[in-house]
């Protein structure tokens, strides 16, 4: 079975992510890592393809030929990735990328398609129902368990009361959420192997999509204004001196809600 | 783009009920930037919303019907791409961020090659068309953002950005937009599992107590859900710990969880990364107990605890018994 799972290389949510004032975009000049989203993904992807002949292929559109986050999927264990990696993809939309990622998964020839719900920089979460469109296949969002039973992927999918259990013929894309599955950390030798592990590069022109229809050019939208909220006022910070409990009864007292 | 005519994509509540709160919001908001509010349904029962939807604005309702199990994301928007190349294209169709409003919504923005706005939570008319606000680091920047191109312009908005506003109007007309056969309809539900839920929903509770990593350990979220139960709300959770998988996802509060605005919101333990507070800084009342004073949730807090969360939590729990 070949499993390609989508991986986003975003800023380190960590650092401090900044608006580049003149585009309006997320400024992604620092080095880039794989999503943290994109650990359960990858982990469910390499647990589903664990058989003889099974692969499991990663698909990134990054600025600058970025790996260092691919690496990290393919250090966990993944076979391969497709990166694609083109001047003309700055400032895509979600339905740009989509486009992208499509294409580029097509020739992966999947029987799966895994993604993260949503990525944690942009979190459209349209993107993956997006893609399966484009690629006329099914899809299955939100799932909190996956598993394969002859041509069926079988999943428990989180609704507002409870889960469903839901069966879709594949190929299939299915979006998971964080937690569905523990994600390995790299072994030391599979940090050493990803870094001989093959990296396909490939351009716009390569997946034979019209530059027009992608990056900035293609979005069918645009930043016009950016501001700073309304902050909230300054409320009263107090260190706990044992009456900490009573301060709260004393404010919820206050509100009338006890 | 001037705006005639604004579809809302209506969703029933869970077991009956009646619409969605969010669906209300969004047809009141409808209201305000359009002459003609028209709403979109599916289910087996679709039509028996047509009195609610009309008393919040919507004059036709487009029925789906049943969809035999199927997933709603590929069947309701081959619908609606259905009626809109029947000629009957709205301006603008506003969806619910949810489970379902986000599968169609992106379904229908490939189907029609059109762009699709999301994490939208306020709409403004500029220039005869309108332009979407979304929340960006924790919410402390507003992006205003419109579409370049022709319409539908496609917007997936937040739960409580507008406030729900019956405008009193008769039933609406319901109309029925049949599912076209399409390929891609195979996600089938084959069984249905509801968790026994007490109390009230994350959602609307009016006081919401949420837990963090700082609670130390998966056990002592039961804290949370007693302080919860105690003040008549809903316990919810960060990300840290939905992830570590201490509690089910539907307790999230926060960018990729639930959106909550309760009277009082409680933060323990947590020390409000931005992704929780983009879902819970629009709370009137935020209280915050986290022993690290330089964490962020007191950045929004009304009253701040610093404080362990191990001594301040038990202790308010005997308070709040003791005061019955």
């Amino acid at each position: 079975m070949n499993v390609v799972v989508c991986v986003k290389q975003i800023p380190d949510p960590a650092a401090p992510a900044s608006l580049n004032p003149d585009t309006h975009t997320l400024d992604r000049s620092g080095k880039l890592i794989m999503d943290d989203s994109d650990n359960y993904g990858v982990e469910m992807a390499l647990q589903l393809a664990s058989g003889e002949g099974d692969e499991v292929t990663l698909v990134s559109m990054a600025p600058g030929g970025e790996t260092s986050g691919l690496r990290t999927g393919l250090a966990m264990g993944a076979a391969k990735a497709i990166l694609i990696s083109d001047d003309a993809l700055a400032g895509s939309d979600a339905l740009g990328t989509a486009k992208v990622l499509a294409a580029a998964i097509a020739r992966a020839n999947p029987d799966l398609v895994v993604m993260a719900t949503e990525s944690t920089d942009g979190y459209t979460g349209t993107l993956p129902v997006q893609v399966a469109e484009l690629m006329g296949l099914p899809s299955v969002t939100f799932a909190k368990a996956i598993s394969v039973d002859g041509g069926n992927v079988k999943v428990e999918r989180q609704t507002e009361a409870g889960y469903d259990d839901v069966v879709c013929p594949m190929p299939a894309v299915v979006t998971v959420t964080a937690g569905v599955v523990e994600p390995r950390y790299p072994s030391f030798k599979g940090i050493m192997a990803a870094k001989s592990k093959p990296v396909d590069n490939l351009t716009v022109a390569d997946l034979g999509i019209d530059a027009a229809q992608v990056g900035a050019a293609g979005a069918g939208q645009e930043i016009t204004d950016v501001s700073e909220a309304e902050a909230r006022s300054a409320g009263e910070i107090v260190v706990d001196e044992g009456d900490g409990a009573q301060r709260v009864v004393a404010f919820l007292e206050q509100l009338k809600v006890v | 783009m001037a705006i005639d005519k604004v579809w809302v994509l209506a969703e029933e509540a869970e077991g009956g009920g009646g619409p969605t709160p969010v669906t209300l919001e969004l047809l009141t908001e409808a209201r305000s930037v359009a002459s003609t509010v028209e709403a979109v349904a599916w289910g087996a029962d679709a039509a028996s919303l047509a009195g609610p939807l009309g008393e919040y604005g919507a004059t036709t309702l487009y029925d789906v019907g049943d969809l035999g199990g199927a997933l709603p994301g590929v069947p309701v928007a081959s619908a609606l791409a259905a009626l809109i190349e029947g000629g009957n294209a709205p301006d603008v169709i506003l969806f619910p961020a949810t489970y379902e409003g986000r599968d169609i919504a992106g379904r229908l923005s490939a189907k029609l090659d059109k762009p699709v706005l999301t994490n939208v939570t306020g709409l403004e008319e500029t220039d005869g068309g309108l332009s979407s606000q979304h929340p960006a680091f924790g919410g402390s920047l507003i992006v205003t953002a419109r579409f370049t191109g022709g319409g539908p312009g496609l917007f997936v908005i937040r739960a409580k950005s507008f406030a729900a506003e019956p405008s009193g109007g008769a039933a609406a007309a319901v109309t029925a937009a049949p599912v076209p056969e399409v390929a891609t309809n195979t996600a089938k539900v084959v069984e249905r599992h509801v968790e026994e839920r007490s109390g009230p929903k994350l959602d609307e509770a009016p006081v919401v107590v949420s837990g963090g990593r700082g609670l130390g350990d998966a056990a002592n979220y039961a804290m949370i859900e007693e302080l919860a139960k105690l003040l008549h709300g809903a316990a919810g959770a960060s990300r840290a710990i939905v992830d570590a998988g201490w509690v089910p996802y539907s307790h999230q509060v926060g960018q990729t969880g639930k959106t909550v605005k309760p009277n009082v919101y409680m933060a323990c333990g947590i020390s409000g990364a931005t992704q929780h507070l983009v879902g819970m800084k629009g709370s009137k009342h935020i209280i915050a107990i986290n022993k690290d004073q330089e964490a962020p949730i007191f950045s929004v807090a009304d009253l701040g605890i610093v404080g362990d969360v191990h001594k301040v939590l038990p202790a308010l729990i005997e308070a709040l018994k003791a005061k019955g």
